[in-house]
């Protein structure tokens, strides 16, 4: 009796889609590196700079917004940021719980794995969206209301 | 003499004791606590100490033939050249994945009890021994063997310097001491695991070889080289002192290049 072996040289199946895992990793390094100047950059800004963190108040905050270099300075570090912490804690998700094999998809949704994955996607957006909304919003003195709420600063004040 | 084996017969535990109490000099008694299961009795691992009169230089690998052959021959461990090369004997020491059988007693802390049990992410069959097969499967799954052309009369020749280029990788013996003290591998059992990378990576930098990208595209995997997040626990646990996770960084970069 001749024995056949299979070959060892087999060509693996070609991937389809995105290699969701190499843009995840490689994104970790990219914005890892660009948020080491940002979050310096905000630091010593709002801390060091100038008067110091005794400077730091509503006012302050007002003042960097009414600038657009800073609000991209900002939207940068809060997309940024959010994002490569979302990502760290995907994998930290992917440590502790078990994907689940077989089972309708929607019983697989109610998953340790998946209900966890699906608060963070959706935190992580609710927190981008109200964050990059107040950025590119933010009325110190906004029309109509009471004198007694605005800072001091405010023309409605004076 | 005939006495000495009616002792040993009638009186397994009186002859060990005894043997705990004589010994060679500088000799000393020291605990090991074994993570033991046996799946036609034990439902659940559970530790269990012995007692045993070692030297200083004796490894920890004396120790457990000691405790087989002179006070519970159940005791199941695997080994086999005992000398650091055919990496059989590759388990958790105090916590930390070593080979039994090149840790020296003095090299741990003598005088509290040492911890033996079987290495973790691999399912438990017996005692210290773990089903390989997995580990195994992602080793051959990178095809770890010379795919070169042409039919040469002579051997293949090599530069030094293209021979140093992977040296470290060609030490590994495959005891699994790495992949299996990988927090990913652990929880995640379709990783690849450093072991079956470290192995890529031989032959991924060998100049000779010529399916470096066919490689490099099975570690390009969801399950491939992403996953390692540089915790450098199989560089610390590798018994043979390869620079696991600088073989594994390079492999990524290597994949980011599209070749070697």
């Amino acid at each position: 009796m001749s024995v056949s072996i299979e070959s060892p040289r087999v060509k693996p199946a070609p991937r389809r889609g995105v290699n969701w895992e190499k843009w995840g990793w490689l994104y970790m390094r990219a914005s890892g590196v660009l948020l080491v100047v940002l979050i310096f950059g905000h630091l010593f800004v709002n801390l060091y700079a100038g008067e110091g963190v005794s400077a730091l108040d509503f006012g302050f905050v007002a003042g960097k917004w009414a600038s657009p270099f800073w609000q991209w300075y900002d939207f940068a570090l809060l997309w940024l940021a959010l994002i490569h912490g979302s990502n760290g804690m995907r994998t930290i998700i992917n440590d502790y719980t078990t994907v689940p094999i077989g089972g309708t998809r929607l019983r697989r949704l109610f998953t340790p794995h998946y209900i966890f994955k699906t608060l963070l996607v959706g935190s992580t957006i609710v927190l981008l969206v109200l964050g990059t909304l107040v950025i590119f919003t933010f009325d110190p003195c906004p029309s109509g209301a009471p004198a007694d709420l605005l800072p001091t600063f405010c023309a409605a004040r004076s | 003499m005939s006495t000495l084996i009616v002792d040993a017969v009638e009186a397994p535990t009186q002859s060990s004791i005894s043997d705990l109490e004589a010994g060679p000099p500088g000799s000393f008694v020291v605990t090991l606590i074994i993570r033991r299961f046996i799946p036609e009795i034990d439902e659940e691992p559970r530790w269990q100490d012995f007692d045993v009169r070692v030297l200083p230089t004796d490894r920890i690998l004396d120790a457990l033939h000691k405790i087989k052959w002179e006070q519970d021959g159940s005791l199941t461990f695997r080994r086999s050249c005992a000398h650091g090369i055919c990496g059989s004997d590759a388990m958790r020491i105090n916590g930390r994945n070593r080979l039994a059988c090149k840790t020296l007693i003095k090299d741990l802390d003598p005088t509290q009890p040492i911890y033996v049990e079987a290495i973790k992410g691999l399912p438990l069959e017996k005692d210290l021994i773990v089903d390989m097969e997995p580990f195994f499967e992602s080793y051959r799954q990178i095809q770890p063997f010379l795919q070169a052309s042409g039919n040469p009369v002579r051997e293949r020749t090599q530069s030094v310097a293209a021979r140093e280029r992977f040296d470290d990788t060609t030490k590994c013996i495959l005891c699994a001491a790495c992949t299996s003290s990988c927090p990913v591998f652990w929880t995640d059992g379709q990783y690849f695991g450093p072991a079956a990378i470290v192995n890529a990576h031989r032959f991924i930098f060998d100049d000779r070889d010529e399916a470096a990208k066919v490689r490099l595209d099975i570690l390009n995997d969801k399950e491939g080289v992403w996953r390692c997040r540089t915790t450098f626990n199989c560089s610390e646990a590798c018994p043979r002192g390869i620079e696991v996770t600088k073989a594994i960084q390079e492999v990524k970069q290597a994949v980011l290049r599209g070749h070697a």
